[in-house]
């Protein structure tokens, strides 16, 4: 089923100089390796590329289930130079969540979600 | 085992205080440290110590060191804190100021100088330690603001074996404050690497104060409970490295191997070499577990020997930026506040501003996403433009903000909500450059005061 990562994955992101980074978590070992196929450096790059200059490098983090994403030239010069409102790239990781992947449903079933819970 | 309890303050300049005093009172802590220096405090401490002299550390040392002082001093719990920023000695006369107000005495206060490196800018340029820092900006020279190196956790150690009751540092490491007492009391030399990258984990667990206990937490965000009364981080560390992080009871937030690991990997660029003074760390094979309510033990960091060179930062005046705001209402909120930058920019271009970027934004619609937010599917209630430009003169940034107020009544109809006019903020420039330790470490001053 293709589902938004906002849905699934949990993401904190922050900045050095003028890189985003964002680390992205898989909620179980099943879900961290369709991540690993489906969200790939160049994918990411793709994503972000109307503000960012690249490249896009990706790490992955076997022991708490994650990728980091560093992405070069993502924020208008880093938060010394920025007239961006989100300067700090505090909400890059948000913005990654707006990324769509397919994921078995056998995986989805049993999985949190992360968006709030409207009555 | 050997353990020692290690607590946060702060996390920030800026920080809230009531955690503080809650990891203070209910922490059971032999240490309380924090971190209060971003990189671009460091421009703002340098430019108040121009202005008096006695100025230059962060101000919440008055706030924090009042409500902290006397529960420490009764519970003998020793106070780190890099809140010294550009003047640590002016730091602890502050304290000291303090503590007497207080009636507070017999405590011993320790200093470390020494990663102030402002006036030896020009000796390192001609060493070659700053490659192309002086030649890429003309005249960088004249617009270095300040420049310091990164000390880490073993000068903090140091300062602790003075028998210090509180540590007053400068430019040190996030991570240092916490790994300092976690070697001086543990008895770890400078080389038991993967002991010292369990201590830099633990400072990194713990120097974001409630970002790591349930705090800017991403997964189910809403059950976390009680964030007003948010317990910062403290942690038990034992001799062989591994540490029980956890948090003050009867407070909020929450501790799990879902909270910690989104501050494990915050912002530590590649997980595999994280570069700190006292050590280069592997997060890859951080072992995480949850092993009570509110306690997750953290094992398993493996150390490298640190690096030949201490970063150093610069940081310099990069012009000006000037920015305002106005806010359009329903209907047609998007379509006016669009006609409203198209009328501002034609005003810039016959005011003849000169900026050197200009950048514009619909709070409401894209302000933080950017070009990936998509147009709305339902028609906005509001919508506030926000325009920015980067000056090389601060007269030239105050111009954007006067071709606001104009608007609300020369633009679109049903406007309201004008910001930002008058605020002109500095913008700071930053480069590194690495210096050898050698340079640095035998100059690196620890001074002993009493009250």
């Amino acid at each position: 089923m293709i589902v938004q990562l906002c849905e699934i994955a949990q993401v904190r992101s922050g900045d050095k100089g003028d890189c985003s980074d964002i680390s992205l978590f898989a909620q179980n070992k099943e879900m961290f390796e369709v991540f690993k196929v489906e969200i790939t450096a160049e994918k990411v790059f793709e994503h972000f590329k109307p503000m960012a200059a690249g490249p896009v490098q990706r790490f992955e983090m076997e022991n708490v289930l994650a990728l980091k994403f560093l992405i070069d030239g993502a924020l208008a010069g880093g938060a010394s130079q920025s007239l961006r409102s989100d300067n700090l790239g505090k909400c890059f990781g948000s913005n990654l969540l707006r990324m769509k992947i397919d994921v078995p449903d056998h995986i989805l079933q049993g999985a949190k979600c992360f968006r709030y819970p409207h009555s | 085992m050997k353990s020692v309890r290690i607590g946060a303050s702060v996390g920030f300049w800026g920080d809230i205080f009531t955690s503080a005093v809650d990891v203070a009172r209910y922490g059971d802590v032999k240490y309380i440290c924090g971190d209060s220096l971003a990189e671009l405090t460091m421009a703002i401490l340098q430019k108040a110590k121009n202005k008096n002299p006695k100025d230059g550390y962060t101000k919440d040392v008055f706030p924090l060191m009042t409500s902290l002082l006397p529960i420490c001093k009764e519970k003998g719990i020793k106070i780190i804190s890099n809140c010294g920023g550009i003047n640590p000695l002016g730091a602890m006369e502050a304290v000291k100021g303090i503590a007497k107000k207080l009636g507070l005495s017999d405590l011993k206060i320790a200093v470390v100088e020494g990663d102030n490196i402002l006036d030896r800018l020009k000796e390192f340029g001609d060493k070659g330690y700053l490659g192309d820092i002086g030649a890429e900006h003309g005249g960088l020279w004249d617009k270095v603001l300040f420049a310091n190196v990164y000390l880490g956790g073993k000068e903090i150690a140091k300062a602790l074996s003075t028998g210090a009751d509180i540590v007053i540092t400068g430019r040190t490491t996030d991570s240092g404050q916490f790994l300092g007492p976690a070697m001086y009391e543990l008895g770890w030399q400078e080389d038991d690497w993967d002991k010292i990258a369990q201590g830099i984990v633990l400072g990194h667990l713990m120097e974001c104060s409630g970002q790591a206990t349930g705090g800017n937490f991403s997964g189910e965000w809403w059950k976390v409970d009680k964030l007003g009364n948010l317990g910062y981080p403290v942690s038990e560390i034992y001799e062989n490295g591994e540490f029980i992080f956890s948090k003050p009871r009867n407070t909020g937030g929450m501790v799990s191997v879902d909270t910690v690991k989104e501050q494990l990997l915050y912002e530590i660029h590649d997980p595999t070499c994280y570069l700190t003074p006292d050590g280069i760390v592997d997060f890859s094979t951080v072992k995480l577990e949850n092993v009570g309510t509110d306690q997750v033990k953290v094992s398993g960091a493996t150390g490298k020997p640190k690096p030949p060179t201490l970063k150093a930062i610069l940081g310099y005046t990069a012009g000006f930026v000037g920015e305002g705001s106005i806010t359009y209402s329903w209907p047609d909120a998007l379509p006016k506040a669009r006609k409203a930058e198209e009328i501002l920019r034609q005003r810039i271009d016959m005011q003849g501003i000169n900026y050197e970027e200009i950048h514009s934004e619909y709070i409401g619609l894209n302000s933080i996403h950017g070009p990936l937010a998509p147009e709305p599917e339902y028609e906005t209630n509001e919508v506030m433009l926000r325009v920015a430009v980067r000056t090389s003169s601060k007269d030239e940034a105050a111009k954007i903000g006067r071709e606001f107020p104009a608007l609300a009544l020369n633009g679109p109809p049903h406007a309201s909500g004008l910001g930002g006019m008058h605020s002109i903020r500095e913008l700071i420039g930053q480069k590194t450059a690495l210096i050898p330790r050698e340079e640095i470490e035998p100059l690196v001053k620890i001074s002993v005061e009493e009250v």
